[in-house]
């Protein structure tokens, strides 16, 4: 265990099912913590000890549900990474109102959702770490992901908002904003336009999706308790510039 | 409304209630204390107390309801006007 991790907490991931949030949740469980991770539509065919959820951010009421699901079955919440989220690209001279809307919805107010309901249990119990992940599309910008870039950048302060909220509890919260990270994401595009995207990261590479899963570990840490309202990007050095 | 009474069993339930949330001493929540004044509670303090005190209940409370609810008696009154 790198990070000291003075109680075994319940970590919630949400989109724990793929990807960053895979790789996130088996992280936080190597660290001690029992973790329930939620999928949308497709539950992951091997756990291994995961417990898995369905939840769609979208959705007040299956948030609520499935907390009440995890509350019951491992307990409440101390730890959650707020993860979900897609991608709907385009050029915004193009853009038809439900395509910024609904990315707006999962990635930015299904945040919002999943927050407002563990926030309730954290407060009772005086600890918590939330931790969003954002992009640096949300930082920086990118062209043809105006939707998920305004999403993604309005985690950033809602994110600070929260934790001046929540400061007096012991809650602290967080952002994290990967880079081009291997994943799914990723592999959805071209060859041309990937090997683009790595010529402009410093570091020359693509970013692996445990490299992500260890700062999220470090920020849901007893050591973090002294860290929030940060944005880190983990990026190789991409918004730098 | 009467002013709440120590005899009155929902004032009971209110008070232990209340003093566990806002982590003071049961005899501190009498009718008359304000809770930011008398009580040291602050904004979150509020929200936390009025979920605790709708779990307790089993009541909604709409964050319109709580203008001007600023003491004891007047928490107690909203809370006690919505059971049946």
């Amino acid at each position: 265990m790198i990070f000291e991790n003075a109680a075994a907490r319940v970590a919630l991931v949400t989109g724990g099912n793929r990807g960053i949030g895979l790789a996130t949740a088996r992280r936080l469980q190597r660290a001690g913590h029992r973790v329930a991770i939620t999928y949308r539509s497709e539950p992951p065919k091997e756990c291994d000890g995961l417990i898995p959820v369905r939840c769609d951010v979208t959705e007040a009421d299956s948030v609520d549900s499935a907390v009440a699901e995890i509350e019951a079955e491992i307990g409440p919440i101390g730890i959650c990474v707020s993860n979900a989220g897609e991608t709907r690209d385009g050029l915004a001279v193009r853009m038809s109102d439900d395509d910024f809307i609904d990315i707006l919805d999962t990635n930015l107010t299904g945040g919002f959702r999943v927050a407002r309901r563990v926030t309730r249990s954290m407060m009772r119990s005086r600890w918590g770490r939330i931790i969003f992940i954002s992009s640096v599309s949300g930082i920086a910008g990118q062209a043809g992901q105006c939707n998920y870039a305004a999403a993604k950048a309005g985690l950033v302060g809602l994110a600070r908002s929260l934790a001046k909220e929540l400061a007096s509890r012991s809650i602290t919260v967080n952002v994290i904003a990967p880079g081009p990270i291997d994943t799914h994401m990723l592999g959805a595009l071209d060859a041309d336009r990937l090997d683009a995207i790595v010529r402009r990261v410093p570091l020359g590479r693509i970013g692996s999706p445990d490299e992500l899963a260890a700062a999220v570990e470090f920020l849901a840490s007893e050591d973090a308790g002294y860290v929030t309202g940060t944005v880190l990007p983990v990026d190789g050095g991409l918004s730098t510039g | 409304m009467e002013k709440a009474t120590v005899s009155d069993d929902n004032f009971d339930r209110f008070r232990k209630c209340a003093a566990d949330v806002l982590t003071v001493d049961e005899d501190a929540i009498v009718a008359e204390a304000s809770f930011a004044d008398d009580l040291d509670a602050d904004s979150l303090d509020l929200v936390e107390l009025v979920m605790a005190l709708e779990d307790e209940f089993d009541v909604n409370v709409d964050e319109d309801e709580l203008e001007g609810v600023t003491t004891v008696q007047t928490a107690y009154e909203l809370i006690t006007s919505k059971l049946g």
